[in-house]
């Protein structure tokens, strides 16, 4: 009797002990494309890579909790996170009041402008705003200006942008009288079909159209134009959560904010994107 | 369930009905002519048309339709030199015409084996009675093996179609706006997947039922030996007698 009675409360013990562990140890699911390059794609062996693994992996070690990384189609990704597949969305993903609807948001962890890629040749080259970076909200005029210059050049183009983005959604609120928007899964496909000649143009994130140009079956691929950013593009890249997980929202707001303040994010995105792209406080 | 947004995705959705139809058809049209092409190289008897047609049903029913789109649309797509120097360029430009090529060559390496069988179902001893009146060669094939051949392959032939109206749906990875791009889009701007799926599903059952009708009435009408002889009014009157 009294050894099953040692022998249960022992159970009872290890059982205990391993109910503390697995609460100290929680599990978070982290969704990414893993066909964004820089920010995550996958790489030669087939793990995820990129900006936001490190990124991620440095924001788990800070919130003291194990993360799992896994892939998830682009356009499916917001669904899937409501569906509880998994918990948090790492996916070079702007904040946008229409996303707001259906998700919500931490605080920015890296901002970016969006534009023009064409292949050397074209007579779109000469797209006004070379160099310049204009917000759609704040300089709300000169934004209309630049939009009207471009107007011209475009007339009749044919247009690839990626599916369900903030560059979607900005062809279709500025441009969309102007030119044949042609929407792809990925902005691999894009840039193939921006190399074949089937379409004149494609408008997607700066980061993202650096990293195909310096690949080199898309070196005749430039970027021209002004840089534009704000309103649909959104209000900088954050990580995406479910509306009533308000507990794991405060543990990563505070991650990414110590992760900006001590200088982590900024060589994060030097490392990746060459330039510092952490957000202003 | 919100219904009120059901009907919206609904009224969008239907608007890529005829792009739908319009791949599925297209296709069926063309591959059908492949497919008796292909049927009849299979059963020429002679090595240099049975083999390639072979080869070619062995390749194509072999791999996935989604491969065969990626490949002709983005794989051709980077040979676009030597496409524009055999003026083919205009051609594959165009993402209709790549998934029409894409489906098409599909169906008609289904269709093909339909169609043997079909061709290979013909009865013997028909062929004999036919030849006995004095028929042979394409006038024996145009009344005789032909319409039996088509007697037989018609319901297996009714689900190529019925499959090839679903696989239209996988033009929508190259940038076509069919029911199934447009439910895609119409997800990624409302985030509300089971809705807008549940009207694209049910937007194919309506089409692939009216098509299900359409061969079974075209069955019907191809099969007057089957159905049961009009019934004759019962004389009572002779039951007496």
């Amino acid at each position: 009797m009294k050894l099953l009675k040692t022998l249960g409360l022992s159970l009872l013990a290890s059982a205990l002990a391993m109910g503390a562990a697995s609460a100290q140890e929680k599990t978070i699911k982290i969704a990414t494309e893993g066909a964004y390059a820089p920010w995550n794609f996958t790489g030669a062996g087939g793990k995820l890579e990129g900006f936001e693994i490190d990124l991620a992996n440095d924001l788990c070690v800070r919130m003291k909790v194990k993360c799992e990384i896994v892939s998830q189609d682009w356009d499916g990704i917001i669904p899937a996170l409501n569906a509880k597949k998994y918990d948090a969305i790492m996916a070079g993903m702007n904040i946008t009041p229409k996303r707001l609807e259906a998700i919500n948001f931490s605080r920015p962890y890296a901002t970016g402008s969006h534009g023009w890629g064409v292949l050397k040749d074209s007579p779109l080259a000469k797209l006004a705003g070379q160099g310049k970076r204009i917000n759609l909200e704040k300089d709300a005029d000169a934004a209309k200006a630049m939009i009207e210059e471009w107007k011209p050049l475009l007339k009749g183009k044919t247009v690839g942008t990626q599916s369900s983005t903030v560059n979607g959604a900005f062809l279709e609120k500025y441009l969309k009288d102007t030119i044949t928007i042609r929407e792809y899964k990925t902005t691999e496909q894009h840039d193939l079909d921006l190399a074949a000649g089937r379409i004149d143009a494609i408008f997607a994130a700066h980061s993202s159209l650096k990293a195909s140009t310096e690949k080199p079956e898309f070196k005749d691929m430039q970027i021209v134009g002004g840089a534009v950013d704000g309103d649909v593009l959104g209000r900088g890249v954050a990580v995406g959560l479910r509306k009533d997980d308000a507990e794991l929202k405060g543990m990563f707001d505070k991650a990414i904010q110590a992760a900006i303040d001590d200088g982590t994010v900024k060589k994060l995105t030097e490392k990746w994107f060459k330039i510092d792209m952490a957000p202003q406080t | 369930m919100d219904f009120a947004f059901m009907q919206e995705a609904f009224l969008r959705l239907i608007s890529g009905v005829p792009l739908t139809l319009n791949l599925a058809f297209t296709s069926i049209a063309f591959g059908a002519i492949f497919a008796m092409l292909l049927a009849l190289m299979r059963m020429s008897n002679l090595k240099v048309f049975d083999w390639p047609a072979q080869a070619y049903v062995f390749v194509f029913r072999g791999t996935p339709l989604l491969v065969q789109i990626f490949l002709i649309y983005y794989g051709l797509g980077q040979f676009r030199p030597t496409l524009d120097a055999l003026g083919l360029w205009g051609f594959f430009r165009e993402p209709y015409w790549c998934a029409v090529l894409a489906l098409t060559m599909n169906t008609a390496a289904y269709g093909s084996e339909i169609i043997r069988g079909g061709l290979q179902s013909v009865p013997h001893h028909q062929v004999e009675a036919a030849r006995a009146c004095g028929m042979s060669g394409f006038l024996l094939f145009r009344r005789i093996t032909f319409p039996i051949a088509v007697r037989q392959a018609l319901p297996a032939y009714g689900s190529e179609v019925i499959l090839m109206v679903k696989a239209t749906s996988l033009a929508s990875v190259i940038t076509m706006m069919e029911v199934t791009g447009l439910a895609a889009k119409m997800i990624s701007q409302t985030f509300r997947a089971i809705e807008v799926f549940i009207v694209a599903g049910a937007i194919y059952l309506v089409l692939n039922f009216l098509i299900t009708r359409i061969i079974m009435a075209i069955e019907w009408w191809l099969s007057p030996h089957l159905r049961r002889p009009p019934a004759i009014e019962p004389r009572l009157e002779a039951a007496h007698v």
